[in-house]
């Protein structure tokens, strides 16, 4: 089976041979298999974002290696093989809750009645069957990321990239969502990659944590993850605490120290 | 509920003490008609005249509206070559703003003489000069400013330039688009009838007012200001209605 997402050697420099140069991402390897959950995480300004736009050929790498579902990302792109959601829900003023839904699968030639089927499971699957008909203005900003979810997930699609979505919410729909997302992921078994702050909602959602430091953008540390099932039960279970430990010690680069090994340094030592 | 009485009743009252303000001013300082007539007098020309007062709002009305039709096609024809094209934008843009910054309403002799003395063409031509620049320089800003984060969704769909402009682009500068009515459409009226000043077929409100003026008959003439006013009210609320109708999610978040 061919991985999800293959990254090998890949660099990104915005404005490069100029004054305002910026190492965004610096070689960058990395594998994610079908199936998997993996989540960036990382200061400001590491790169997380750029490497998630580079899988969505929404920009192009400066030198390096790309595969997504074995294809170029380009190739990707135009297939649709991926969904998308951001930290800003992006909805279409202008369209319907069911409409906003049925946008992607509008541009992918599916006609109206199944369109429509569509997108009343997805409402069904994001907790929101009787806002169809309502305005996205009218939601509030869970309600409308649900619906930016539920958008993302119309085609289908086999992998989904999600840049921050939970990152504008409150603590509470913060969790609600994460919970949902969890079992959307088990009953669809789609590929994620996942881009957040939250060291919690990392270990939460993924099977691997990327752990990553800025100017230039590095992976510094792969954390692995195995919760089993998540439930309410897991945000209080010791061995979540251990992961959201580790993962914290990884973004500080403290843990290299602790252990006295003579590790590659990671930015924030320079 | 009340609320929205109030927003109704406020302005009424409001109109009614001024007019009787008015009414009470002329009398106590026995001021002459050419200076400022009495609405109470006005109100009479009004009906006696209100036959011809209509005829002649249907002629500018007419006028108005012809103008304000050619010069929204015009404007949003442009904006949406403007927008498709680069450099057709940055040519469009000064040349627009050049436009706008001409007293257009100057052109009218001009235009007069171009044209036969009975033709209704001149002053179309101005209402259509004097829209096209709101239209023009809204729809520009609704197409062009797309938020950033529609234009990534599209691209991930794999979205052709042509889907992007039909979904996201056109319903995007509707709002835009919009507004510039809504501006243009009192000033194609307010247009219409001062083109009429300049001489050339003697219907509409404009010239009725000039020749009730000459006439000293002032009370006539203030008649068919108000009626002007009236008219210009009627295209704006027009305007306002279609706004409501062809961009509902907007008219809904306001209120």
């Amino acid at each position: 089976m061919t991985a999800a997402v293959e990254l090998a050697g890949v660099d990104k420099v915005f404005a490069a041979g100029r004054a305002g140069e910026v190492r965004a991402l610096e070689g960058i390897e990395l594998t994610v298999a079908a199936g998997e959950f993996v989540t960036f995480i990382g200061p400001s300004g590491c790169g997380k974002s750029t490497l998630l736009r580079l899988v969505a050929d929404l920009t192009e790498p400066t030198s390096g290696m790309l595969r997504v579902n074995g294809k170029t990302p380009r190739q990707a792109r135009l297939d649709q093989d991926y969904g998308i959601a951001f930290q800003q829900a992006g909805l279409m003023d202008w369209r319907s809750v069911a409409r906003n839904i049925e946008l992607p699968l509008e541009l992918r030639g599916w006609d109206r009645r199944r369109r429509r089927q569509r997108a009343a499971e997805l409402l069904d699957l994001v907790g929101l069957p009787e806002f169809a008909g309502h305005r996205p203005g009218e939601l509030s900003g869970g309600m409308q990321q649900r619906v930016a979810i539920a958008r993302a997930l119309a085609a289908g699609p086999r992998l989904l990239l999600m840049d921050e979505p939970f990152g504008a919410l409150d603590e509470m729909t913060r969790e609600r969502l994460q919970g949902e997302l969890a079992r959307i992921c088990r009953e669809t078994e789609a590929t994620v990659a996942f881009v957040t702050h939250s060291i919690p909602e990392a270990v939460y959602l993924s099977d691997r944590v990327v752990v990553m430091s800025a100017r230039p953008g590095r992976i510094t540390r792969i954390v692995e993850v195995d919760l089993g099932e998540r439930t309410e039960e897991t945000r209080e279970a010791p061995e979540f605490f251990a992961k959201v430990t580790e993962v914290r010690e990884a973004l500080r680069g403290r843990e290299v120290r602790r252990r006295g090994r003579t590790a590659v340094p990671t930015a924030e030592e320079h | 509920m009340t609320e929205r009485l109030a927003r109704v009743v406020a302005p009424i009252v409001v109109g009614v003490a001024m007019l009787a303000a008015w009414e009470a001013f002329v009398n106590l300082r026995k001021i002459r008609p050419y200076l400022l007539p009495k609405p109470s007098a006005i109100w009479r020309q009004i009906t006696l005249n209100a036959g011809d007062i209509l005829d002649a709002a249907k002629v500018t009305g007419a006028n108005a509206l012809v103008g304000l039709v050619a010069g929204s096609v015009l404007g949003i024809l442009a904006a949406l070559l403007a927008s498709r094209f680069r450099p057709v934008n940055e040519l469009l843009i000064p040349l627009a703003a050049a436009v706008n910054a001409m007293p257009i309403i100057a052109l009218a002799p001009i235009f007069n003489n171009m044209f036969s003395t009975t033709s209704t063409v001149p002053r179309r031509l101005i209402v259509t000069v004097v829209v096209f620049f709101p239209l023009f320089v809204n729809a520009v800003r609704g197409l062009t400013q797309v938020a950033p984060i529609h234009r990534e969704l599209m691209d991930s769909y794999g979205a052709s330039g042509w889907a992007f402009a039909r979904k996201v682009r056109v319903p995007n500068a509707l709002p835009f688009v919009f507004t510039g009515l809504r501006l243009a459409a009192s000033l194609a009226v307010i247009a219409a009838v001062v083109a009429e000043y300049f001489g050339g077929v003697q219907k509409g409100l404009g010239t009725r007012i000039t020749s009730a003026a000459s006439n000293t008959a002032y009370p006539r003439a203030w008649a068919y200001v108000a009626a002007s006013c009236a008219l210009g009210l009627v295209f704006y609320l027009a305007a306002t209605l279609l706004e409501r109708l062809a961009t509902p999610w907007r008219a809904r978040r306001t209120g």
